[in-house]
């Protein structure tokens, strides 16, 4: 077996180093690039050696990231970069394993993936790229795609109410999971680093400007000069306030999250401590939205639990000491008789 | 001392309600058959319901045996001997049975209301209709009950004991030792002492009773088969299948990972696998069929041998993951237990419908390896050869094998392990003038990389690659080119297999063309047919994708061809499409494998119009 991730050298990595020979296609003005631009910032600041790195990706026009990479890449089919991600991590452990994917792809046609990945906590790390359309097949509606979406598929409107993503991960058992917006880069660099360092599934939900087909979706909460206001950032230990002048918090009882207006820098007792171990703390984050709420950014659970692959070969590792390996004596097993 | 009569050959067929133990007696009796040194072959069938409703036709359970002193193909046709727990048991299989065969029925369950349910208007067992067989009434029940009267256990675990009260009767009636069973009852009650003592206890009350009761007049003896000399062991195509993985992950160095989704047959492997963690083998139980593909595609991806198995229903919804391996050109193994019908079907019973579906199921210009094991313990050789074959063309297998070889088994002559060759794998580790799409001048392959290997990265993915360079490619003619070289990658493979070789009579007029588990109805009935005084000969297929190159030449030296398959005819669609030969079907597709002498009847009957002719 080769050196596990956390024991290699690490070198020192521009960002470019992870940037391929192949033109990048996505639209002009697409946010997808500053998701490229974290992700190889962020591997540049990791400094694991670059075979190291495996990137699979399902379809849509997040999923063609892999060919943007230097590292090793797989762009499989629609929906199942997760299994197929899955797979490489049990085959070799020592790999770190990324999976690009987006609304459709993880929600929709992969959702039973995302469900089962995070259950048994394989130690990959999903981005998830949400822009809440369709993009490649040119503007239908996805499952994150806000009721009453007009667009190619619901000219009247869309009937049907939004997946929540994170919601999903923390009923699926999900141990690390965080969201951002592609339009904060920095904060992305720093959450991909610490979806590396967690052990077990990291799932980062982002969400992406579809510049053609869904413009503007999420501008409400993260144009700049509303996004202190109607944002939250969630950090571990530290009161629920936010607000440009820090003026506003969040009390969360009885199962329910209020706001409470308080005086900037001194927020009373009762404004609620963020854990980011706390899950029914977490789940009704995840349902915090603008304009009823300000939408919560950052790490929404982290928390420490063995990873499946870990689990698979402590039982085989237990399996050897137990039983014998030889070949022979597995097949000569049962009642064996000889003819002479 | 009872007089002892030779035979020659015996099909036994025990048979009860899903509870009734008919499975674990019909593998005592087939190991005690394999020690005792007769050749044989099974036939174990049960229904889809775990515990049908007691004493219905419809959850009859069955084990049938063929033994013999001389080699064995098939669990044989029409039992000689034919033991019925219930009314149901016997309504089912009475048809089947020899005339003038042997019944031992459990006369305690042949009440009013077990014969209503089994659709009898009287019971046979008081009227005329059983007059033509020879039969045993015998009250299992009440002696299993008499014989643990004074045992701790409880009524229902006391009545369970009642298949080794049978086994006991019926190792009486063919000589068998009982240290083999007895060796067996051991091991699994070792936990549960009494429970143990009763199982012994009826087991040898009923060869005992034999004795005392005289319910046979004779014992029936078959003389040891003139097998091989060697050791042999019993196996069915499960254990057979992951034993050869096993093997081909050793004899390659590479580990291998399997993953699979629950369905019946294969479910089988899956659980064999996922107890020998200890020869280092990964198995994974997925959230679903496609799962459990895409995860053997990644592991293959990186480096391992990744392995993934189902049935039909399963089959269809791997098949655009299917072709992802076949775009990628990656190893991979595809198990298809195949079972019978379309959709849900008869999943226990069996079936050779999904050939043609193997062979051009997926979207577009899509070409595979194909093979097929022939007999229970040819599972074991023909994993390490879709093993092998998978890993050096950089192609994926779909090994089509069969409900029935599952679960049947056979003596196996087990192999020296040092003499199976190695399987070579070279992982690409040279990073200088490396491109992904490179390939091999003899077999097409391009490189296989293990990932984490240093300046070999590079990006694979559904799209068309440009040949060599492997950068996403819309080129027509790179299209052209690589859609041709996947397909000719697969007809290189014919180069690496062994030709055909023609079974029987050298001046044969006619052949017989069959693949898969059939393999032995066809050898036994084309043996019988040659003895008859007809000139019949015999070709196997074990590979159908590519196939063997001499076939071609071979089927026109015939003046007739047949070809008998368990569907409607799939093989002698593409014998006719590839080779232009007016070759003829014989189908059957009852969820059972042949029956010989109908097989022969057919025979017989082309071989009349042949001579005619």
């Amino acid at each position: 077996m080769s050196t596990p991730v956390d024991e290699v050298e690490l070198i020192k990595y521009k960002p470019t180093d992870f940037k391929s020979d192949q033109d990048v296609r996505w639209c002009p003005g697409c946010e997808d690039y500053a998701i490229l631009k974290a992700f190889q910032t962020a591997l540049a600041e990791i400094g694991i050696p670059r075979e190291k790195h495996a990137v699979i990706s399902g379809i849509g026009c997040a999923a063609r990231l892999p060919y943007y990479m230097t590292t090793y890449g797989f762009h499989t089919i629609h929906g199942r970069p997760i299994p197929v991600a899955t797979g490489v991590k049990v085959a070799n452990p020592d790999l770190s394993v990324w999976v690009m994917t987006g609304d459709g792809d993880a929600i929709s046609i992969g959702g039973n993936h995302l469900i089962h990945v995070m259950r048994r906590n394989v130690d990959i790390n999903i981005l998830l790229f949400d822009n809440r359309v369709y993009g490649l097949t040119k503007g239908q509606y996805s499952p994150t795609s806000n009721k009453g979406t007009i667009n190619k598929s619901a000219p009247m409107g869309t009937v049907e109410e939004p997946a929540e993503p994170l919601a999903l991960a923390l009923a699926s058992g999900a141990t690390f999971v965080a969201r951002t917006s592609a339009a904060y880069v920095k904060h992305l660099v720093e959450l991909i680093i610490e979806a590396h360092k967690h052990k077990g599934t990291s799932f980062i939900h982002i969400y992406q400007n579809c510049y053609v087909y869904n413009d503007g979706v999420f501008d409400e909460f993260t144009e700049k000069d509303v996004r202190d206001d109607r944002n939250l950032i969630l950090e571990h230990g530290k009161p629920l306030v936010f607000g440009k002048n820090s003026d506003k918090g969040l009390r969360f009882s009885d199962g329910k999250i209020e706001i409470v207006e308080l005086e900037p820098g001194n927020p009373p007792d009762d404004i609620t401590v963020y854990d980011e171990t706390n899950l029914s703390l977490g789940f009704a984050l995840s349902k915090l939205y603008w304009p009823e709420y300000p939408v919560p950014m950052g790490i929404f659970r982290r928390v420490s639990q063995p990873s499946f692959e870990d689990l698979i070969y402590e039982q085989v590792k237990k399996a050897k000491e137990k039983f014998s390996p030889d070949i022979n004596r597995l097949l000569y097993s049962g009642d064996v008789w000889e003819v002479k | 001392m009872q007089k002892i009569e030779k035979l020659d050959k015996v099909t036994v067929k025990f048979a009860g309600d899903s509870g009734d133990g008919v499975q674990i007696m019909g593998d005592q009796f087939g190991n005690v058959t394999a020690v005792v040194g007769n050749d044989f072959a099974t036939l174990p069938d049960y229904p889809a319901e775990i515990r049908a409703p007691q004493g219905t036709t419809y959850g009859v359970s069955s084990y049938q045996i063929q033994f013999a002193a001389y080699d064995v193909y098939t669990p044989g046709d029409n039992p000689d001997v034919l033991v019925a727990f219930n009314p149901a048991a016997l309504k089912v299989n009475l048809s089947s049975l020899k005339p003038g065969g042997i019944i031992v029925v459990n006369e305690d369950e042949f009440t009013e209301q077990n014969l209503r349910k089994a659709g009898f208007p009287s019971n046979p067992l008081e009227d005329d209709s059983l007059t033509s067989y020879r039969v045993n009434k015998i009250p299992i029940t009440k002696l299993t009950l008499e014989a643990l009267k004074d045992t701790a256990i409880g009524h229902r675990e006391k009545l369970r004991c009642k298949n080794f009260l049978a086994l006991g009767i019926i190792s009486w009636l063919f000589l068998r030792p009982l240290d083999p069973v007895i060796s067996f009852l051991n091991k699994r009650f070792s936990s549960k002492p009494e429970v143990l003592e009763a199982n012994l206890r009826v087991l040898k009350a009923g060869y005992n009773i034999c004795d005392t009761m005289e319910i046979f007049p004779v014992h029936y003896q078959i003389p040891p088969a003139r097998l091989e000399p060697g050791r042999y062991r019993n196996i069915n195509g499960a254990l057979a299948t992951a034993y050869g993985l096993i093997v081909a992950s050793h004899k390659s160095g590479v580990p291998l990972i399997y993953s699979g989704y629950p369905i019946t047959p294969a479910s089988e492997v899956l659980q064999i696998l996922s107890a020998l963690k200890h020869h280092g083998v990964i198995a994974i139980q997925t959230e679903d069929e496609i799962a459990a593909i895409t995860m053997a595609i990644g592991a293959s991806y990186a480096g391992s041998i990744g392995v993934t198995g189902t049935s039909g229903p399963g089959l269809a919804l791997k098949i655009e993951s299917l072709n992802l391996a076949v775009m990628t050109e990656l190893p991979l193994l595809v198990f298809d237990y195949q079972r019978s019908g379309i959709s849900t079907g008869m999943p226990t019973k069996t079936e050779q419908g999904d050939l043609l579906f193997a062979l051009f199921g997926r979207p577009s210009d899509s070409h595979i390896v194909i093979l097929a094991p022939s007999s229970p313990s040819d599972c074991f050789w023909i994993s390490i050869e879709a093993v092998r074959l998978a890993t050096k063309y950089m192609i994926p297998v779909l090994i089509l094998s069969e409900q029935f070889l599952v679960h049947s088994s056979e003596p196996w002559k087990l192999p020296e392990l040092g003499e199976i060759p190695p399987i070579e794998i070279n992982f690409r580790t040279d990073p200088s003038r490396f491109y992904p799409y490179m390939r091999d001048d003899k077999t097409l392959a391009r490189s296989w990389v293990k990932l984490g290997t240093p300046g070999l990265e590079h990006r694979i993915g559904g799209l068309e690659k440009s040949n060599i360079f492997g950068n996403v490619s819309y080129d027509p003619e790179n299209h052209d080119l690589m859609t041709k070289i996947r397909s000719e990658k697969v007809q290189r493979v014919a180069q690496d297999i062994p030709d055909v070789k023609i079974m029987g009579p050298a001046d044969a007029d006619m052949l017989v063309v069959g693949w898969g588990s059939t393999y032995g109805h066809m050898k036994a009935a084309v043996e019988m047919a040659n003895s008859d005084g007809m000139k019949v000969a015999l070709v196997h297929l074990r590979y159908l994708n590519p196939l063997p190159k001499n076939l071609g030449d071979v089927l026109r030296k015939f003046k007739k061809v047949l070809v008998p398959e368990l569907n409607l005819g799939q093989l002698q669609y593409v014998l006719r499409a590839k080779y232009l030969v007016d070759a003829i079907g014989y189908n059957r597709v009852t969820g059972k494998p042949f029956s010989v002498s109908e097989l022969l009847d057919f025979i017989k009957e082309e071989y009349k119009g042949l001579k005619m002719h």
